[in-house]
């Protein structure tokens, strides 16, 4: 679903963190082009 | 090889709300925007106002997070609410600035006569006026007017007066500037309320302690070495620990789990018989949420630094015992995912004792208040923690999902800590683990866990968690 995608992620550290994101996008053939986890406490 | 326990925790908060607008998030937004400093000055908090306030009352040990009453809190105070509990206090901020002054020995803090003046006098009459010498504050006293003029930072007052100055620890060092020297004496002086709070409380001989962990999150330094320096022993000079010397370790919020650990294992390989491990308050937290408290119509909750200490010592029959033998660890290999956090710091540390999740009585994590971060858009964080690992409950058939509420309700707690990222992480309930786990406390086995966001410092994506087991002794 994601082929030919460009894809930017965002991920939270107490939820799902972007290199888990990151791999399912790639998975599902998109371009990940900018990843970041944040931490908000 | 003696078994490490937990000989004593302390926890203490400083109100101070004229700081807040030099808290990071403040201060950049009022750069953008300077008439926001009305706006924080108008929905300050007063101090009887903080003292009454539950999460507060909770902190300093006079009631569990359990007996806080439903939500708000901000609204209403608790009745026979004080400023001295069982594990510490709640310090105002004349008195606050005064121990400031008192932990800055490069007399680079000026204070108004006035403020000096009253420092003095009700220092003079605190419990641990013995410790700080209040009169010393005299010499604290200049101009603050004429410190601003000639570039210093200024200090306010809840009421917005600017009752102090700090000026720069040099003019060329970007890590001693007068904002980087404001957080590390505000972290210094929390943290030695701390620790002198603990040696009073418990009765402890401060030449007793013989090594002082310091992590909190400030990082003291000059411009060859950015966190190079020793919180930890320049604590433990302020508390009077003159037998002690002292590192500083670092790891984001979860610095205060693995300081445990290594004090904990210092003692039980006999290198010292008592180690002290200290957090002071991070002043750039101050504020840190407070748009959505503005933008609900809420005081400025976030205006108080929390510190916390604890002693480590040599198996005494009766204090909890650390469990050296199931510390929890993330590991390089461990995985991001909240999942695979909750295997390395919970699952994996109980399955090689073969204990099950519910054998744990309760979960000390990241006790953030999350009146101070829901209102902001940053969620219930211990909420999200403790339905994590009531679904691993679940996942292990150890109960249903119907029974998931329950497991939080009675492993869990509300959060009610300040968003001071170390002392929230599972820190802040040291002293109640303590009394649940010594005498005719109820408990037998608490976890305490911490992770920190190691990604925010940018040499590297992970992140880290620690996590170990305090038990009641003789159990």
């Amino acid at each position: 679903m994601f082929a030919g995608k460009k894809v930017i992620v965002v991920g939270e550290r107490d939820g799902v963190a972007s290199p888990a994101i990151a791999a399912c996008v790639e998975a599902a053939g998109g371009e990940v082009v900018m990843m970041a986890t944040e931490c908000f406490v | 090889m003696t078994r490490p326990v937990l000989l004593a925790a302390s926890t203490v908060m400083a109100h101070v709300p004229g700081l807040v607008r030099i808290g990071s998030k403040p201060a950049r937004e009022i750069a953008r925007d300077p008439g926001l400093v009305d706006k924080l000055v108008a929905s300050s908090r007063g101090f009887d106002d903080a003292v009454g306030y539950a999460p507060n009352q909770a902190f300093i040990g006079a009631i569990h997070p359990r007996a806080m009453g439903p939500r708000p809190h901000f609204n209403r105070v608790v009745e026979g609410g004080r400023r001295f509990g069982p594990d510490g206090e709640i310090m105002p901020e004349r008195e606050f600035l005064g121990l400031m002054a008192l932990a800055d020995q490069f007399k680079l803090l000026r204070l108004a006569p006035d403020l000096a003046q009253t420092a003095a006098a009700a220092l003079a009459r605190h419990p641990l006026s013995e410790s700080f010498k209040p009169r010393g504050l005299e010499a604290a006293i200049g101009d603050p007017a004429a410190e601003l003029a000639r570039g210093a930072l200024g200090l306010h007052l809840g009421s917005g007066e600017c009752a102090a100055a700090l000026a720069p620890g040099h003019n060329e060092d970007s890590n001693l500037t007068a904002p980087v020297i404001a957080e590390n004496l505000a972290c210094k002086a929390s943290g030695a309320l701390a620790l002198a709070h603990l040696l009073r409380l418990h009765q402890l001989d401060p030449a007793s302690i013989e090594y002082v962990i310091g992590c909190s999150e400030e990082a003291v330094g000059d411009r060859y070495q950015r966190g190079g320096g020793n919180m930890g022993k320049a604590i433990a000079e302020m508390a009077g620990c003159a037998e002690a010397s002292g590192a500083d370790l670092k790891n984001f919020c979860a610095a205060p789990v693995p300081a445990m650990v290594i004090a904990a294992s210092l003692v039980a390989a006999g290198v010292f018989r008592r180690v002290a491990i200290v957090g002071g308050g991070s002043l750039p937290k101050l504020g840190m949420k407070f748009e959505g408290h503005l933008k609900h119509s809420m005081p400025v909750l976030e205006d108080t630094l929390g510190a916390v200490a604890a002693v480590i010592g040599e198996d005494d029959g009766r204090s909890p015992v650390i469990r050296l033998d199931q510390v929890g660890r993330h590991k390089v290999s461990s995985g991001s995912s909240a999942e695979a956090i909750m295997d390395a710091l919970v699952t994996g540390p109980l399955d090689r004792r073969g204990l099950r999740i519910t054998d744990v009585d309760e979960y000390a994590t990241e006790l953030h208040n999350p009146e101070l971060t829901e209102p902001q858009g940053s969620g219930n964080v211990p909420e999200r923690n403790y339905r994590m690992l009531a679904a691993m409950g679940v996942r292990r058939g150890l109960f249903g999902r119907e029974e998931m509420d329950r497991f939080v309700a009675r492993h869990g707690m509300p959060g009610f800590a300040p968003t001071q990222g170390h002392v929230a992480s599972a820190f802040c309930y040291l002293g109640h683990a303590r009394r649940a786990l010594t005498d005719g406390g109820s408990a037998r086995r608490i976890m305490m866990m911490a992770k920190g966001s190691l990604f925010l410092g940018m040499m590297t994506g992970q992140s880290d968690g620690m996590s170990f087991i305090l038990e009641r002794n003789g159990g």
